[in-house]
C-alpha cells in the first residue's frame, strides 16, 4: 500500500474581516475565532484574533473598516464539522463601557476561490424591560457565555436576539486533497470553460 | 311621364340626398334587395330604430312608382318618397288593380324586411340573410313573421329598452300579432283609428315635421291601400293578413312620403309653442304611466291574488327588471290589451326565470339556399401571422431567447500531408496504430470475452448439476444449449479479438522497425517518435497452466461440439441410409418387377422413369479425431495467443526522440522543411452553408499539427442544419487552397459547454500534389522500397479536434432551442439505427420500447458498454411492473441512504462516526477520525466491544471478591444509565447557560456596593478575592493548573535515634490511647526531657503528587516546619474533555505526602571528609493528606489545616510533643492528636464549577461521583440520592450521607441521642456528619473515617453546620455563626434553631423509609483469606513493576513478622501497639535500618490499594541493597465488609 493517497485534506483560508456597517455605533473592534468539528485541527495560522478599534468613515458610507487579516489552515479527515468563523464586535456605549455590538457566524466557504460574505450581526436581548434598562445603565449588556454559541444550533431556542449590523468578510480558500479523498466541492467543471485547452497530447 | 312629374322630380332631387342609398336599392329592385338589407345593419348600427327606419320606409313608395309607371327611367331618375303627390296617385287610379297590388306587395315586403332586419340587428350574430325573391314571397313572409313573433315575446320581457323603442316595438308587435286573429280585425280598426287621428292635424304640421308629413303621406297611401284591400283579401288568405299587418306597419312608421309634395309653397316656419306641442303629443302619443298598477286591476274581479311561493311551490327567480319598467309594461298591457292573460295569479307579469331560450328558434335553412348564399357570404377569419420558414427559425413561437452554440476548435493534426516525408508517413501510421492499440487496450475486449466465456462455462457447470437447479429439466437443457451456443460464439469472438490484438502488436513492431531502418537509411530523423516495448514478466508456471487449461477446455468443448455434430450427422446418415436402403429395396423390387415386366413388355424398358436419380449410398460420417483437433486448437492458440511464459509486451510511444537539425540534413529534406514552414492553415466555420467565422491563420508545425485553441460562440437564430469546418491552406504568399471540409455533428441537447468532450473529426482531401522535395505529395504514388515497388498512394488527411456544445446562459439554463423544433424525421431514423445513441435525449421517453428492443436484440447485460442502458431499462421496467402490496413509511429512504446499511456496518470509519455521534463514552471525544478504514486500528473498538460484552459478565479479576464485583458491576450499570440520561439532558439549555446577564440589582446589593465604597483600600488582613471564572469548555491540556500552597505543618513525628537492637526504648507515655477527645490529654513532661538532647530532628518536606506528576517543596527542619511554598501541578482532563460533566467525574486525588529527608553519610573513608561530602538522601514517608480533585473543583479553593494521615505505627519515628516553648499556646491544639498541615489549594484558572440545580444533572453527577465503597474518596455532593441503609449495605457503596445515616441509625438503636449534621467539612465540602450527645458535651463523628471530635476541637474537619436532622424533626441553624466551635447545639432553643415541624406545621408522623431491621450475613473467611493472598501477590508484583531498573528483594523473614503483627493491629484498631510492635521487630531485625508502616483501608477494589501503596513511594528507594517487606491482612466483618491492612517496609542492612 505504497503511496495510498493522502489521509487528510487541508483547507487554507486567508482573507480579511473587511468592514462593517453598524449604523448607530462607532469605535468598534471585532474578535474572531473558529469553531470546528472534532475531526478538524488547525495546523497553521491564528485561530483567533482581535482587531484594532476603527472609527466610522467620514463619507456617506459610514463604513467601519478593519481590514483585519485572517490566515488559518486546517486539516481534517471529514468534512463534518466544517469550520465556522465566529465574529463578535464590541464597542463603547454612551458611558464608555465596552459592550458587545454583534455576534455572527458563517461557515468558511466550501469551494476554493475568492468569496465575499456579508454576515448579519445580532446581539442577545435582555429578558425584560427593566433588565434592559439596568443593563444599559450599568453598561453590562447581555452577552453570550461564549461567542462560539452562535455557531451552534443547540440551545438557541432559549435566547432572543436583535439584529444589529453587517460585517463583510473576504475569504480566499485553497483546498488540498479534497478531491483525492472523494469530496468534490469545486465548481462543476473548472476546465474547458476558462479558456481553450490544447488537444490532448498524443504523439504523432 | 307628365310634366308634373318632371317637376316633382326636380324637387325631390333636394330631398334625395339622404335617401340615396335606399333609393338606389329600391330602384334596383329584387336583386338589389339583398344588398339593401345588407346595408341596413350598417345604417342601423349607428342609430336607434326611428332614424334607421325612416329611410327604408321612405323609399318604399318609390319603387312602387318606378315599378308601376316609371320603370324605364328608374336608372336615371331618383326621387324621394315625397315626390309622389296625392294627385298623381289619384291619376293613377286608372291603373289596373294588379299594379296596385304589386305596389302593396312591395311595400309589405319592404316593411317586413325592415322589421326583420331590426330584429336581426338586435340579435347581433352576423348571419347570412336570405335573399328575397318575388317568387318566394309567401314562404318568406311566413318565415319573416315568426321571428317577429319571437321578437315580440322577447320584447315583452325586455322592458329595460328605451322607451321609444318600446313604443315602436309595441306597434310592431301589434302589427305582427294581429294577423293570426280571426277576421274582425280589431287591430286593423285600431290602426285605422290611429291613422285617422293623425290625419286631422296634418295640414299644420306637415311642413314642420318630416315625421308628420310622412305620416300624412302614409295615410294617403294607406287610404289607397285600403281601397284596394278587400279584393286581395279574398284571393290570398295569408297574403291578405300579411298585407294588412304590413299596411298597419306602414301606417305607423311611414309618414315621410307626401308631406313635401303636399305643400310646396314657401312659408315661414310655423312656430308651435311647447305647450301646444305637448298637448298635441299627448293626444298623439301614448305614454304609459310609471306608477304601480293596483293588483286588483290585473286580476279578474273577485279573485284574490294567489302566491305560489307561499304555497310551497317552486318558482324560479324572475329576471331582474326595474320596478318602473315593470310598471310601465303593466300599464301598457292593461291599456292596450284589456285581457289579463299576461298576468299571473299573483298579479304580476308572467315571466320566465331566464329569458334566453336554450336552443335557437330559427328554423334550419334549406341547403340549396345556403349554397347559393354562401358564395356571396364574406367569411371572417382571424388574421394569421405569416410564419417564415418555421423549420429553420428558432424561437418564433416559444421563448424567443438567443441560442448559442460554442464551437471550440482546439487544433488540427494531419495524418497525411503532401509535405510528409517518408518517415512522417510511417510515423503517422505508427501513431495511428498506437492509438488503435490504446483504444483496444482500454476496451480490453479479449479480457472481457474471456471472462464472459468463463462465466458461461461456470453457468453450464452449475446448470448441469440437477440438484442445484430447481428448474424443470427442460428449461435447464434449453438454457444449457443456449449457453453452449453462446460459448461457441464467444470463443470465436474471443479468438478473433486476441488474434487482432496480437496482429496489431506485431504490426506496430513492424512499422517501428521499418521506421528505424528508414531513419538509418536516410541518416536523419524527422520525427521525435520513439517506441519502447516494455516487457512485463509473467509467472511462467501459472501462465503455462492457465494456457494449458484453456486449451484443454477448448478441446473438450470442441469435442463435445463435434460429437454433437457427429451425432447429428449420424442421424442424418442413418436416415439417409434407411432411405437409400428403402430405395434400394424398391429398386430391387422394381428391377424384379421390371424383369418381369421386361419379359412382358420389353419395349417399356426405355421408359424407365428416373434412371439418374439413383441415391448414392451415404457415407457414414467420420468420428472426430481428438489429436487432430488438439493440433488445430494449439495451432490457433499459437497464432492468436501469447505463448505461455512469454513476457507481455507493452508498447509505449513517446516523443522523446530528437529531430536531426536542419544543417545535418540533405538538401531535399531541408527544402521540405522550408516548404512546411511556409505553409499555414486556417479554418472557416460554416454554419448552415454560411461562413460565420474563421480562425486565425496558423503556421503548420514541423510535426504537422496546428494549434488554434479558439472558441467561437455562435449566436444562432436558425436551427442548425449543418456545421462545417473548411480547412484552408496558405502556401507562402500565394493563394489559399481549400484542403478539405469537415462536417461536425450538431451536438445533442444534453451536451453543454464545459461538459463536451474534445472530439476528433477526420477529414481528407482528394487533391493531387507533387512536390519537388522529400515530401511524398498527396494522391501520388510513392514507395518505401529502393526499387520503387510496393507503391503507396496517400491522400491528404487529418483530424480536427474540436468540441461543439450548447452554451449555458447566465442563469445556468442551456441555450438550446426547444426540442420540438428539431427535425423529427431525422431523429427517428437515427433511433432506429441505434437505440443506445438515442438514449441521450429523446430515447428516454419510450423506455418500454427500449426495453423491448434490448430484449429482442439480446443485449449482453454484462457488457460494460451496455451497463447504463441495462440499468436504465431495469429502472424503467421495475418501476412500472412492480406494485408493492404493502405500505411503507419513508419509502424513499433507500434512495436517500448515504450508503447501504451493510456498508455502514462494515466500514470501521462509519462505525466510529456513528458511535461518536451517539456520544458513546469511549468515542465521545475521539478526534480526527481517519479518512480511510485502513487507518483505523481494530484496537480502537476493543475497549468498547469488551465493555459491551462484559456488560452482563461479572468479572472478578479486579475485585476478587465476587460480591463486590457484582456490586461494582451494578453500580457501573446505574452510572451508565444515568450518564445516558444526563447526556440527553445536557442538550437542553437554560438561558443562563447561554447568556450572561447582570441580575437586576436589589436594594441590598446596591447598599452593599455603596458600603464597599467606604471600605478601606488596603485592609490589614487581606482576604483572597474571587477570581474570574473560566468556562470549562474552551480549555485544553495544559491550560489548567492545580496550585498547592503548603504553608506549615504541626507536630510532625520526629526521628528516634537509631537504637541498638538491645536497647529497649521506653514506652512513650504519649500514646494514641489517650485520644479520647472528651478528656484532654495530659502530657507527661518526662519523656520530653531527652528530646532536646537528641541530635536527630526531622527534616520534613512535602511532596504533592497529582495525576502522577510530582512536585516537592524544599526541606524544612523540625517537627513544626514552615514551608510557605507554592507548588504547581498541571491538570489533564480525561480524554481531553474539559466539559463540566467530564471535570466533575475526575476521580484523581491530590496526594500530599510528608516525607522526612534523611541524610546518610556514605563516605567510608574519614580521610576524604575534608575534600568532599558524600551523602545519600533517603526519604521516609511520614504521612499524607489526600484531597480529591473534585473537592478542589467544586470548592474552587481549599484553605485550612488538615490532619495528616499518619499510620498508627511509624517505625523509627515517634511523636514528640514535648516542646516546652510551644506549650503556651498549645492548649487548644492539644485537644486532638496527630500531625497537621496547613494548605491552600486552588486551581488556576478558576473553573466554573458545574453548579446547576437541575435534577438530572445532579443525579448524573451523583452517580458519577459515587464511590464504590464507603470509605474511599468521598466526593462533594451538592445533592445526592440517598439510599436506605439496607441498600447501602447491599451495595457496599455510598457517600457521606449513607454513612452518616447508617451511623446515626446505629447510634439511635444504641439508645444514644444522635442527629445528622448537615454542613460542610474539609476536605469533603458539603457533607453529613453525626452529632451525638454525651453527658455534658457533644461529639461530632465523621462517618466516613469513623473519627470523632469534640465540639470545641479546633481541628474538627466540620467547619459549618447548616441543619440537624433528628428522628422526628429538622432544625435549621439560625445562629450568627455556623462553626461548630461557636454554636450551641441545644435544639430546644427556638432562637437558635428553627424547627421544620413546628406548631404551625405539625409533625405528621411520617413513617421511615428504612427497613425495620437489617439482616447481616456472615462473611466467608476462606474467601477473605484467599483474597488476602491475592492482594499481597498483586501488590508485590506492582512494586516490582514500579522498580523496573532495580532488583527488588523481598525479606521473607520480615514479611512473616509483619504479617504476624497485622491481626494485632486490627484487633487494637491501630492503637496502642506501636511500641510492642517495634520492640518485637527490632528484636527480630536488629541488623536492619528500616522504615515502614501499615496502611489501613476499607476494601473496595484493588486499584485504590495499589494507588495507596504507590503514593507512599516505598518503591522509590534505590539503595542498592534495599530489601522490602509487604504483608496484607484482611479482616472480614459481617455483610462482606472487609478491612484491609497493608504493611509495607523497606529494610537496609546495617553494616
Amino acid at each position: 500500500m505504497a503511496a495510498a493517497g493522502p489521509s487528510v485534506f487541508l483547507l487554507m483560508v486567508n482573507g480579511q474581516v473587511e468592514s462593517a456597517q453598524f449604523p448607530e455605533y462607532d469605535d468598534l473592534y471585532c474578535k474572531y475565532c473558529f469553531v470546528y468539528g472534532q475531526d478538524w485541527a488547525p495546523t497553521a495560522g491564528l485561530e483567533e484574533g482581535i482587531s484594532q478599534i476603527t472609527s466610522k468613515s467620514q463619507d456617506v458610507r459610514q463604513a467601519l473598516v478593519w481590514n483585519f487579516p485572517i490566515d488559518v489552515t486546517f486539516k481534517s479527515t471529514n468534512p463534518y464539522g466544517w469550520p465556522q468563523i465566529v465574529l463578535s464586535v464590541y464597542g463603547p456605549d454612551v458611558f464608555g463601557n465596552d459592550v458587545v455590538r454583534g455576534y455572527g457566524a458563517a461557515h468558511l466557504p466550501l469551494s476554493p476561490g475568492r468569496h465575499k460574505r456579508t454576515i448579519p450581526m445580532f446581539v442577545p436581548e435582555s429578558t425584560s424591560k427593566l433588565q434592559k434598562f439596568t443593563s444599559w445603565f450599568m453598561g453590562r449588556r447581555p452577552e453570550y457565555t461564549d461567542p462560539k454559541v452562535v455557531a451552534q444550533g443547540e440551545g438557541r431556542e432559549v435566547t432572543r436576539v436583535r439584529s444589529q449590523g453587517f460585517v463583510t468578510l473576504l475569504f480566499n480558500v485553497v483546498t488540498k486533497d479534497m478531491r483525492k479523498l472523494g469530496y468534490d466541492t469545486g465548481p462543476s467543471d473548472t476546465q474547458g470553460v476558462s479558456g481553450p485547452s490544447p488537444p490532448p497530447g498524443r504523439p504523432l | 311621364m307628365n310634366p308634373k312629374e318632371e317637376k316633382v322630380k326636380i324637387i325631390t332631387e333636394e330631398f334625395d340626398e339622404n335617401d340615396e342609398d335606399a333609393g338606389v336599392g329600391g330602384q334596383k329592385k329584387t336583386s338589389k334587395m339583398a344588398r339593401q338589407k345588407r346595408k341596413k345593419p350598417v345604417c342601423g348600427a349607428g342609430d336607434p330604430e326611428m332614424v334607421s327606419e325612416n329611410p327604408h320606409l321612405g323609399n318604399q313608395p318609390e319603387p312602387l312608382q318606378e315599378d308601376s309607371d316609371t320603370r324605364p327611367l328608374s336608372m336615371t331618375t331618383r326621387r324621394g318618397p315625397r315626390s309622389l303627390p296625392p294627385i298623381p296617385s289619384a291619376s293613377r287610379t286608372g291603373f289596373a288593380e294588379f299594379s296596385m297590388r304589386e305596389r302593396m306587395r312591395e311595400k309589405l315586403q319592404a316593411a317586413r324586411s325592415k322589421a326583420e332586419s331590426t330584429l336581426l340587428q338586435e340579435i347581433p350574430t352576423p348571419r347570412p340573410r336570405r335573399l328575397q325573391s318575388p317568387g318566394e314571397k309567401e314562404l318568406e313572409t311566413e318565415f319573416g313573421a315568426e321571428p317577429g313573433e319571437e321578437a315580440q315575446k322577447t320584447q315583452q320581457e325586455d322592458d329595460s329598452q328605451s322607451r321609444s323603442r318600446v313604443k315602436f316595438r309595441d306597434s310592431v308587435r301589434k302589427i305582427k300579432t294581429k294577423p293570426p286573429v280571426p277576421p274582425g280585425f280589431p287591430s286593423a280598426e285600431e290602426a285605422y283609428n290611429f291613422f285617422t287621428f293623425n290625419f286631422d292635424p296634418e295640414p299644420e304640421e306637415s311642413e314642420e315635421k318630416p315625421k308628420a308629413k310622412n305620416r300624412d303621406g302614409t295615410t294617403q297611401e294607406e287610404e289607397e291601400g285600403e281601397e284596394e284591400e278587400p279584393p286581395v283579401q279574398g284571393i290570398h288568405k295569408t297574403d291578405e293578413q300579411l298585407l294588412i299587418s304590413a299596411t298597419e306597419a306602414e301606417a305607423f312608421l311611414w309618414g315621410l312620403d307626401h308631406a313635401a309634395a303636399d305643400f310646396v309653397a314657401v312659408r315661414p316656419a310655423d312656430y308651435e309653442s311647447a305647450h301646444v306641442r305637448l298637448q298635441m303629443e299627448k293626444e298623439l302619443l301614448f305614454v304609459p304611466s310609471r306608477l304601480a298598477v293596483p293588483t286588483y286591476k290585473k286580476l279578474p274581479e273577485n279573485v284574490q291574488p294567489r302566491y305560489l311561493e307561499d304555497e310551497g311551490l317552486y318558482i324560479g327567480t324572475r329576471p331582474d327588471v326595474p320596478r318602473t319598467c315593470q310598471n310601465i309594461m303593466e300599464n301598457r298591457l292593461l291599456t292596450q290589451e284589456p285581457g289579463r292573460r299576461w298576468f299571473g295569479d299573483d298579479g304580476r307579469i308572467v315571466a320566465l326565470p331566464n329569458p334566453i331560450k336554450p336552443f335557437p328558434s330559427r328554423p334550419p335553412v334549406l341547403t340549396q339556399e345556403q349554397d347559393f348564399r354562401a358564395e356571396l357570404e364574406t367569411l371572417y377569419k382571424k388574421a394569421v401571422k405569416y410564419v417564415h420558414r418555421s423549420q429553420h427559425m428558432i424561437g418564433s413561437g416559444d421563448s424567443p431567447g438567443n441560442f448559442q452554440l460554442d464551437i471550440d476548435i482546439s487544433g488540427l493534426i494531419f495524418t497525411h500531408h503532401p509535405c510528409f516525408s517518408r518517415e512522417h508517413v510511417l510515423a503517422a501510421k505508427l501513431a495511428q496504430l498506437y492509438d488503435q492499440y490504446l483504444a483496444r487496450h482500454q476496451r480490453n475486449k479479449a479480457k472481457f470475452l474471456t471472462d464472459k466465456l468463463q462465466a458461461l462455462r461456470n453457468a453450464v457447470q452449475t446448470g448441469l448439476n440437477p440438484e442445484k437447479t430447481h428448474k424443470s429439466l427442460d428449461t435447464t437443457q434449453k438454457t444449457i444449449n443456449e449457453y453452449k451456443s453462446e460459448i461457441r460464439q464467444t470463443r470465436k469472438l474471443r479468438d478473433a479479438e486476441q488474434e487482432k490484438d496480437r496482429m496489431l502488436l506485431k504490426t506496430i513492431i513492424k512499422v517501428w522497425k521499418e521506421m528505424k531502418s528508414l531513419r538509418e537509411f536516410q541518416r536523419f530523423t524527422n520525427t521525435p517518435l520513439k517506441l519502447v516495448l516494455r516487457k512485463e514478466k509473467v509467472d511462467q508456471k501459472a501462465d503455462e497452466e492457465a494456457y494449458e487449461a484453456e486449451i484443454q477446455a477448448e478441446i473438450s468443448e470442441l469435442l463435445e461440439e463435434h460429437m454433437e455434430e457427429h451425432e447429428q450427422k449420424m442421424e442424418a446418415y442413418r436416415a439417409a441410409y434407411q432411405q437409400w436402403k428403402a430405395w434400394k429395396k424398391a429398386q430391387r423390387a422394381k428391377k424384379k418387377k421390371k424383369k418381369q415386366a421386361v419379359e412382358e413388355h420389353p419395349e417399356e424398358e426405355m421408359g424407365e422413369p428416373y434412371p439418374e436419380e439413383d441415391p448414392v449410398k451415404p457415407v457414414p460420417p467420420e468420428p472426430t479425431d481428438r489429436a487432430l483437433m488438439e493440433h488445430q486448437v494449439r495451432e490457433r492458440a499459437a497464432r492468436s495467443r501469447r505463448r505461455p511464459g512469454e513476457p507481455l509486451l507493452v508498447p509505449e510511444l513517446s516523443l522523446a526522440g530528437s529531430v536531426t537539425p536542419n544543417e545535418q540534413c540533405p538538401r531535399v529534406e531541408v527544402l521540405r522543411r522550408e516548404d512546411v514552414k511556409r505553409r499555414s492553415i486556417y479554418l472557416k466555420v460554416i454554419f448552415n452553408d454560411k461562413e460565420v467565422s474563421r480562425t486565425d491563420s496558423r503556421p503548420l508545425g514541423a510535426d504537422f499539427r496546428v494549434h488554434f485553441g479558439q472558441i467561437f460562440n455562435l449566436q444562432i437564430f436558425n436551427w442548425p442544419e449543418s456545421l462545417t469546418l473548411q480547412v484552408y491552406e496558405t502556401v507562402g504568399h500565394s493563394g489559399t487552397t481549400l484542403l478539405a471540409q469537415v462536417f461536425l455533428p450538431i451536438p445533442e441537447t444534453t451536451i453543454v459547454t464545459g461538459r463536451a468532450p474534445i472530439e476528433e473529426v477526420e477529414f481528407s482531401s482528394n487533391q493531387h500534389v507533387t512536390l519537388d522535395h522529400e515530401g511524398v505529395g498527396s494522391g501520388m504514388p510513392f514507395s518505401f522500397e529502393a526499387d520503387g515497388s510496393n507503391q503507396l498512394i496517400l491522400m491528404t488527411s487529418g483530424k480536427v479536434s474540436n468540441s461543439v456544445a450548447w452554451a449555458i446562459g447566465e442563469n445556468g439554463i442551456p441555450l438550446i432551442p426547444p426540442l420540438s423544433q428539431q427535425n423529427i424525421g431525422f431523429r427517428s431514423a437515427l433511433k432506429r439505427a441505434d437505440a443506445i445513441s438515442s438514449i441521450g435525449t429523446s430515447g428516454l421517453t419510450d423506455l418500454k420500447k427500449l426495453a423491448k428492443w434490448a430484449a429482442e436484440s439480446k443485449l449482453d447485460p454484462n457488457d460494460p458498454n451496455n451497463a447504463p442502458l441495462m440499468q436504465l431499462i431495469s429502472v424503467a421496467t421495475s418501476g412500472e411492473s412492480y406494485v408493492p402490496d404493502f405500505f411503507r413509511l419513508e419509502q424513499l429512504q433507500q434512495e436517500f441512504n448515504f450508503v447501504s446499511d451493510e456498508e455502514l456496518n462494515r466500514s470501521k470509519r462509519f462505525r466510529l462516526l456513528c458511535l461518536r455521534s451517539q456520544e458513546v463514552p469511549e468515542f465521545r471525544n475521539y478526534k480526527q477520525i481517519p479518512a480511510y478504514d485502513r487507518e483505523i486500528m481494530e484496537k480502537v473498538f476493543q475497549d468498547y466491544e469488551k465493555r459491551l460484552r462484559d456488560r452482563n459478565v461479572i468479572e472478578t479479576k479486579d475485585h476478587i471478591d465476587p460480591h463486590r464485583a457484582m456490586v461494582a458491576k451494578y453500580l457501573q450499570q446505574v452510572r451508565e444509565s444515568v450518564i445516558n440520561r444526563f447526556l440527553i439532558a445536557k442538550h437542553h439549555f437554560l438561558l443562563s447557560d447561554l447568556i450572561v446577564e447582570e441580575e437586576v440589582p436589589s436594594i441590598s446589593i446596591l447598599g452593599l456596593s455603596l458600603f464597599k465604597l467606604a471600605e478601606q483600600k488596603r485592609p490589614l488582613r487581606p482576604r483572597r478575592k474571587g477570581r474570574k471564572k473560566v468556562a470549562a469548555q474552551n480549555l485544553s491540556d495544559g491550560d489548567i493548573k492545580v496550585l498547592v500552597n503548603i504553608i506549615r505543618a504541626y507536630d510532625i513525628p520526629v526521628r528516634k535515634p537509631t537504637a541498638s537492637k538491645f536497647q529497649q526504648p521506653s514506652r512513650s507515655s504519649r500514646t494514641f490511647s489517650e485520644k479520647h477527645a472528651a478528656s484532654p490529654t495530659t502530657h507527661s513532661p518526662t519523656h520530653s526531657a531527652d528530646y532536646p538532647l537528641s541530635q536527630v530532628l526531622v527534616r520534613p518536606f512535602v511532596e504533592v503528587s497529582f495525576q502522577r506528576t510530582i512536585c516537592h517543596t524544599t526541606t524544612a527542619e523540625g517537627p513544626n516546619p514552615s514551608w510557605n511554598e507554592e507548588l504547581e501541578l498541571p491538570f489533564r482532563a480525561p480524554n481531553g474533555d474539559y466539559s463540566t460533566s467530564s471535570l466533575q467525574s475526575v476521580k484523581d486525588d491530590v496526594f500530599i505526602n510528608i516525607f522526612d529527608e534523611v541524610l546518610y553519610d556514605v563516605l567510608e573513608d574519614d580521610r576524604e571528609r575534608g575534600s568532599g561530602i558524600h551523602t545519600r538522601i533517603e526519604r521516609h514517608w511520614l504521612g499524607c493528606v489526600k484531597i480529591p480533585f473534585s473537592t478542589i473543583y467544586f470548592q474552587a479553593k481549599i484553605d485550612g489545616t488538615f490532619k495528616i494521615d499518619i499510620p498508627p505505627v511509624l517505625l523509627g519515628y515517634s511523636k514528640e510533643r514535648s516542646m516546652i516553648i510551644e506549650r503556651g499556646f498549645d492548649s487548644v491544639r492539644s485537644l486532638s492528636e496527630g500531625s497537621y498541615i496547613t494548605l491552600f489549594i486552588t486551581m488556576e484558572p478558576q473553573l466554573v464549577p458545574g453548579e446547576s440545580v437541575r435534577e438530572k444533572e445532579l443525579v448524573a453527577r451523583y452517580v458519577s461521583l459515587i464511590p464504590f465503597l464507603p470509605d474511599t474518596v468521598s466526593f462533594a455532593g451538592i445533592c445526592d440520592l440517598w439510599s436506605t441503609s439496607d441498600q447501602f449495605l447491599d451495595l457496599l457503596a455510598g457517600d457521606e450521607e449513607e454513612h452518616a445515616v447508617l451511623l446515626c441509625n446505629y447510634f439511635l438503636s444504641l439508645g444514644k441521642k444522635a442527629w445528622l449534621v448537615m454542613g460542610s467539612a474539609i476536605p469533603e465540602g458539603p457533607t453529613a456528619y453525626v452529632l451525638t450527645r454525651e453527658q455534658s458535651h457533644y461529639l461530632i463523628w465523621n462517618p466516613c473515617s469513623g473519627h470523632f471530635y469534640g465540639q470545641f476541637d479546633t481541628f474538627c474537619p466540620l467547619k459549618s453546620v447548616g441543619c440537624l436532622i433528628g428522628p422526628d424533626n429538622i432544625w435549621f441553624n439560625i445562629q450568627r455563626h455556623d462553626s461548630p466551635l461557636r454554636i450551641n447545639f441545644d435544639v430546644t432553643k427556638p432562637k437558635l434553631w428553627k424547627p421544620f415541624f413546628s406548631r404551625s406545621l405539625l409533625y405528621p408522623g411520617l413513617s421511615s423509609v428504612q427497613p425495620e431491621e437489617l439482616i447481616y450475613q456472615r462473611t466467608d473467611k476462606a474467601a477473605a483469606a484467599e483474597l488476602q493472598d491475592r492482594i499481597e501477590k498483586i501488590l508485590k508484583e506492582k512494586i516490582m513493576d514500579w522498580r523496573p531498573r532495580h532488583l527488588t528483594r523481598w525479606n521473607r523473614y520480615c514479611t512473616s513478622a509483619l504479617r504476624h503483627f497485622l491481626p494485632l493491629l486490627e484487633r487494637s484498631r491501630g492503637e496502642d501497639v506501636e511500641d510492642d510492635h517495634r520492640g518485637e521487630l527490632l528484636k527480630q531485625l536488629g541488623d536492619y535500618r528500616f522504615s515502614g508502616f501499615p496502611l489501613h483501608m476499607p476494601y473496595s477494589e484493588l486499584k485504590p490499594l495499589i494507588e495507596a501503596v504507590y503514593s507512599t513511594g516505598v518503591h522509590n528507594i534505590d539503595v542498592p541493597n534495599v530489601e522490602f517487606a509487604l504483608a496484607v491482612y484482611i479482616h472480614p466483618y459481617p455483610k462482606n465488609v472487609l478491612s484491609v491492612w497493608i504493611y509495607v517496609a523497606s529494610l537496609i542492612r546495617n553494616r
